[in-house]
């Protein structure tokens, strides 16, 4: 699987990871967010 | 109340057996009681001491049927709905009048709520009851084993910010902050006409069409309270409100604009049953069945209580983005370096109490585990404390706690721990306390950060 | 398409890789019995986190491999992929 070029859901979570720090790892190696979310259960 | 939270009343719509399903996994009120995190809540039992019980503790009850502790007080739903009746100014609620009658007399026997909410509190007869409920706009009240003892109506069906079921999340909150406050005052022998200010510090949104969320329920309370003398505002901030309420009230004592100050938090309406289906599926018990309020009282230097050290306050910034370890840094690491002192000198650190047997019985995770291990993380990254999970553990388990609060969102975070912290402060178990909460913004949908807000609370020498 | 998670927990993140494979498995949301067959990666596995830049990577995610059940969060997630 190689993110560059692919598009990407990205489903993040405030007490895992969110969902903005993983854009921008995927934007750093040319893949396109379509849809960045945070979750959050409390 | 459950049936009312925002996901059961999503579900029983979509299918009316399922309030039957809920109804018989609700827990009564001295299950409730007897439930060791409630027992933490009321200060009867340290948090700590969570870790020594037998878990599961819902299937595990304490010792203590005591509904009073400290720290608080826990009461049925007999009271509540009395409770509901005397906040509510505009004839929305109607009980039934043999109800109304017992409510008003185990409220009147509370001893501390004012006499103007103890005379809204009357009732209907049964027909009225019977009738109104088959008008549209009309929500039945009922009780845990699915008795209809009244209604909720709105007077202007035709605005939806004013439709029955908003109005009675907004009664709620403003039921249980009264309550808070009403206690609070008592148990510190506080004059409710010598507060000058109240911050509210709830995630309700009270207001017409025209006003939606235009709030200041700190208003109605310190009314409902009985503190004449006092005027309010609320602070919005999701989770991290009372935080930022709290740090905001001490400056505006240190500033000397007021110097008497309440901080309220009504209830969370909305979460109740939040995980129900999780818990459904598990055959457990829907531990998503207490509504919280809460009021912390600040006030000038008394030389006896713990002081609020608004040098301390941490926060986290536009800048430090989404990234976790720079939010623990701008809310823990920062904060710790510009009062000179270090991970460990903090006795116990107050982050989000979630208790952990309502969320990871639905999959959500231990919320203040996950907090405390950044901590440490932190603390490890800075040398303070070896790397590894022994020492990760080990540094928990001394500055942290198990979580034990109702995930009922603002309250959670971290106040529960507050009464706690000032009876340790004051008897010296540790010199500084710290207390950090988030708030997720990024719901509301204006934008894709968090918030967070933290404040040192020492030992007054 | 591919779908990244950052749950933080096992459990919720098989919920999120159930729900973008097979189909919601709680039943309750839109993508009940739909199945996307979306490929789903959790942040912290290798195939995901080999890709960027180290330093980058430890700057945002980092600190999380030492606070989450890293190894316990890449079996669940890749199992549910591999189950495609």
């Amino acid at each position: 699987m190689d993110l560059k070029g692919k598009n990407v859901i990205i489903v993040g979570e405030r007490d895992g990871v969110p969902g903005p720090a993983i854009e921008t790892l995927v934007k750093s190696v040319g893949g396109t967010p379509a849809l960045v979310q945070t979750q959050c259960f409390v | 109340m459950v049936q009312h939270g925002s996901k059961p009343s999503r579900e029983i719509q979509k299918d009316p057996e399922t309030l039957k399903l809920i109804q018989s996994s609700l827990r009564s009120l001295n299950e409730a009681i007897s439930y060791a995190p409630h027992q933490v809540m009321l200060g009867n039992i340290y948090p700590d001491t969570l870790s020594e019980l037998e878990s599961p503790w819902y299937e595990n009850p304490t010792d203590s049927n005591s509904h009073k502790g400290p720290h608080g007080e826990i009461v049925g739903e007999e009271i509540f709905y009395g409770l509901i009746k005397g906040v509510d100014d505009f004839g929305l609620v109607s009980i039934e009048e043999s109800f109304a009658k017992r409510s008003y007399s185990e409220i009147k026997k509370m001893g501390y709520l004012t006499g103007d909410l103890l005379q809204k509190i009357e009732g209907v007869p049964v027909s009225e009851i019977e009738n109104r409920l088959q008008e549209d706009n009309v929500l039945p009240l009922r009780l845990g084993t699915g008795e209809t003892i009244g209604f909720i109506s709105t007077d202007y069906a035709e605005d939806p910010s004013l439709s029955p079921d908003i109005l009675l999340e907004n009664l709620t909150v403003k039921a249980t902050a009264t309550m808070a406050l009403n206690s609070v005052l008592e148990s510190n022998g506080v004059d409710p006409e010598t507060i000058d200010y109240v911050i509210g510090s709830g995630e309700e949104a009270i207001g017409d069409r025209y006003n939606r969320g235009g709030g200041n329920l700190a208003k109605a309370v310190a009314e409902a309270a009985g503190c004449m003398q006092s005027t309010g505002a609320d602070i919005k901030a999701f989770c991290c409100a009372p935080v930022h309420a709290t740090v905001v009230g001490g400056s505006l004592i240190t500033s000397g604009v007021f110097p008497n100050i309440a901080v309220i938090g009504g209830c969370s309406l909305a979460k109740l049953g939040m995980k129900f289906q999780g818990h459904l599926k598990k055959g457990i018990p829907i531990m998503e069945d207490v509504l919280v309020g809460f009021a912390i009282l600040l006030g000038p230097d008394d030389q006896v209580s713990p002081v609020l050290r608004l040098d301390s306050v941490g926060r986290h910034t536009v800048a430090a983005g989404s990234v976790q370890q720079k939010i623990v840094e701008a809310l823990v690491q920062t904060p710790l370096s510009k009062v000179g002192l270090k991970f460990q000198d903090i006795g116990k650190y107050a982050t989000e109490m979630h208790n952990p047997e309502i969320t990871d019985t639905a999959g959500s995770g231990n919320v203040p585990q996950t907090n405390y291990r950044l901590i440490a993380a932190l603390a490890a990254l800075n040398g303070e404390i070896e790397k590894g999970a022994e020492s990760r553990d080990a540094f928990v388990k001394t500055h942290g706690m198990p979580g034990f609060s109702p995930t009922q969102g603002h309250v959670a975070s971290a106040i529960p721990f507050l009464g706690h912290a000032l009876d340790d402060l004051k008897r010296g178990n540790y010199q500084y306390s710290m207390f950090l909460a988030k708030g997720s913004l990024f719901l509301g949908r204006m934008t894709h950060m968090s918030d967070g807000e933290s404040f040192i609370l020492e030992k007054n020498h | 398409m591919v779908v990244i998670l950052g749950s933080p927990t096992p459990e919720s993140a098989e919920i999120y890789a159930k729900t973008v494979t097979e189909g919601d498995p709680s039943w309750v949301g839109p993508l009940a019995g739909i199945a996307l067959k979306l490929p789903v990666y959790h942040v912290l596995e290798p195939e995901v986190k080999n890709q960027f830049d180290q330093s980058l990577y430890d700057d945002q995610v980092g600190i999380m491999e030492s606070v989450l059940d890293t190894d316990d969060l890449i079996k669940t997630v890749s199992k549910v992929r591999s189950e495609q």
